[in-house]
């Protein structure tokens, strides 16, 4: 779960990190009464989960009230990477000499945190670290002792950083730390911290991204998460707890576990046709996620056919096949040709349940796919 | 013959008395698993299909001489289980439970570093060797004794490939579903040492998907170390860069490393044959029998 930064910086600030003047507006009347009440220049600042908010012109600077007014104009309501914008920080613009990368975030293939420090702040810093990978300095940390004040020290001398501010910016680290694991959070991350002309540390920006997993230990953090959603699709995969990806393609794919499911788009693409979506089910489902699975793909006007590939593990096919009989009974035409492909656990309970005068079957995965492919090129 | 489990593992089922526990201790029990006890706090002196439950994993172990766990405790509580399955020193934990927090799993592995079990998942379908014992939900009709060794980072796909396998009466030595999560206990080195290893395992089929380096990394494994012969499938080649499809892992940063394309070449250098389809997976395994 990803926090806005308005969000992650409240968060950051109630734990010491110093953070700009700042307040969320949703009008242009809002911007211009944040902007007078902080004192000019600001900054206009978009809030979308999108990253790259500045080049796409989701970030503006503005040094009276007329820029305030044309900045908010601009931002409130464009579309930023397929994201309305609703809502935009105004924040007090920091005089800086310097740009720092400070920034937590699990190493997967140690299996363990990381902390890290970089002089080369404020730019893309995953450029930085696949172009010069030495600029920024790394701390793995134990995860069951947490990280020592040395080790946040040794990460910022590491890295460079000027000795006036080093004490400061260890700090910053330290708390980052903190956070990251009291909040249970996969990311951590100041990009700015912002060195003023006389050596103070401002976060001028701020990324908190949670672990969804661990949602449940931090109720006030799930409070906090905003739903925001590419189109009314996404948003109802949202609802109804898929894992769902739209893609431009006319081939709808309904299947169980991950791994099955992105083989079912690959041979799609394969056998000459192109997906519309990226649909699990997960383990375990009932006949009423398989209803909705199929309400949301036939949603999707591009799709022009639907393949369901289920291999039952802990998925039962009897129940898979109830879910399809209901789903296709209810309509009084089934708009697109489904071909269904039942295997593993419960199959044959399944295959004799489902309604055959309402599906095409296929007994293998790659028989239901090519089926499938060519429902799409007759549809069109 | 087979790695890691057999007719002779000796096995405690933790969360045996939920619903997913008890189903697939029946399903394991009717496989032939030997299910000696389970373990669930609260629960101690209670039976579930006959196996005597008990309240920690240390009494379990004393008790019944349990040699192996399968986890099957929720999310909130599946980190801490595991960490109590390690503290009895069993040989094997599978920890199946899907949706534990990472940090949790950071601290589980460090912690596993310390001691000599091997832990295996979570978030997995768990381990079988057909015709003796599964511990986790793969379903064990599909699965048939040969000489193939299997490891995948996805329970369906695993299937899947089985069945290709299987249908044209190539069986398996043991197949391993080893998660998709960001942090796990074993991974693909750890399978395809195993595997190297027995002298039963002529072939091996390695299942991977987009995200992460630990296709790439096994790629490098099997140049150096591997003389059984091993067939590849990598999942994900039409998964857009920045969406997440489902697994944690299954992500593509769009940055050259992580991608079906990038996995696919580690293995094509270290002789390692990609299929295109499941299908196609099967008939390279069988070019190498």
């Amino acid at each position: 779960m990803r926090l806005h930064e308005y969000q992650a910086k409240e968060v950051f600030s109630d734990a010491g990190i110093p953070t700009p003047d700042s307040a969320l507006a949703e009008s242009v009347d809002e911007v211009v009464e944040a902007a007078e009440g902080i004192g000019y220049p600001v900054a206009v600042k978009a809030q979308v989960h999108v990253g790259g908010r500045g080049k796409a012109g989701g970030i503006k600077l503005a040094e009276d009230r007329d820029e305030a007014e044309e900045a908010a104009e601009s931002i409130i309501g464009m579309d930023l990477k397929g994201y309305t914008v609703e809502k935009v920080l105004v924040e007090g613009a920091v005089d800086f000499v310097n740009e720092l990368y400070v920034g937590v975030t699990m190493d997967r293939g140690e299996g363990k945190p990381v902390a890290m420090v970089s002089t080369k702040g404020g730019v893309d810093i995953e450029a930085v670290a696949e172009e010069t990978p030495d600029a920024i300095a790394r701390e793995h940390i134990d995860p069951a002792f947490g990280m020592h004040p040395y080790q946040a020290r040794k990460a910022v001398y590491d890295a460079g950083v000027d000795s006036d501010i080093a004490m400061d910016v260890a700090s910053v680290l330290t708390t980052l730390y903190d956070l990251w694991e009291n909040k249970d959070a996969s990311d951590a991350e100041i990009n700015p911290l912002m060195v003023t002309s006389d050596d103070e540390i401002v976060a001028a920006d701020a990324v908190l991204n949670i672990d969804g997993d661990a949602l449940f230990r931090h109720p006030d953090l799930a409070e906090m998460e905003e739903d925001s959603y590419e189109d009314d699709l996404e948003q109802m995969a949202g609802e109804y707890g898929f894992d769902y990806v739209r893609l431009d393609g006319n081939v709808g794919i309904i299947g169980n576990g991950a791994g099955l499911v992105m083989t079912t788009l690959d041979l799609v693409d394969y056998y000459g046709g192109t997906p519309a979506n990226f649909l699990d089910i997960g383990g375990g489902a009932k006949a009423e996620r398989v209803t909705n699975a199929l309400d949301m793909v036939f949603s999707d006007e591009n799709v022009d056919s639907v393949v369901f590939n289920i291999f039952g593990g802990i998925t039962r096919g009897d129940e898979v096949a109830k879910g399809i009989n209901e789903a296709l009974e209810s309509l009084d035409e089934i708009p697109k040709p489904v071909v269904v492909r039942l295997a593993g656990t419960n199959a044959e309970e399944g295959m004799e349940i489902l309604n055959t005068d309402l599906v095409q079957v296929e007994a293998t995965l790659e028989d239901a796919v090519q089926r499938a492919v060519e429902n799409a090129e007759e549809e069109q | 013959m087979s790695i890691l489990v057999d007719d002779d593992t000796r096995v405690v089922v933790q969360g045996i008395t939920g619903g997913e526990g008890s189903f697939h201790t029946e399903q394991m029990m009717e496989y032939g698993t030997n299910v000696v006890a389970g373990a669930v706090p609260g629960k101690g002196g209670q039976e579930v299909k006959g196996v005597p439950v008990y309240d920690t994993v240390h009494e379990a172990v004393d008790e019944e001489d349990a040699d192996a766990s399968v986890v099957f405790v929720p999310p909130a509580f599946a980190g801490d289980a595991v960490f109590e399955a390690l503290d009895t020193d069993l040989d094997f934990v599978v920890a199946i439970t899907e949706g534990v927090p990472t940090q949790d799993m950071s601290k589980v592995y460090k912690r596993l570093s310390e001691t000599d079990t091997r832990l295996l998942g979570p978030n997995c379908p768990g381990i079988i060797t057909p015709g003796e014992a599964k511990l986790g939900i793969l379903p064990g009709n599909i699965f048939e004794a040969g000489n193939v060794g299997l490891v995948s980072r996805s329970g369906t796909l695993t299937y899947q490939v089985v069945d290709n396998l299987t249908q044209r009466g190539i069986g398996q030595t043991t197949a391993i579903g080893i998660g998709g999560d960001p942090i796990i206990g074993t991974d693909f080195i750890d399978a395809l040492s195993l595997f190297e290893d027995d002298p039963d395992t002529d072939a091996v089929v390695m299942c991977g998907e987009i995200g992460g380096e630990d296709e790439e990394d096994a790629a490098a494994f099997i140049a150096e170390n591997m003389d059984t012969p091993v067939a590849g499938f990598i999942a994900g080649r039409t998964a857009p860069p920045g969406k997440r499809m489902g697994h944690a892992g299954a992500i593509v940063s769009g940055s050259g490393t992580g991608t079906a394309e990038s996995k696919i070449n580690a293995l094509n250098d270290a002789g390692v044959p990609v299929g295109d389809t499941p299908e196609e997976v099967a008939d390279n395994i069988e070019d190498f029998l």
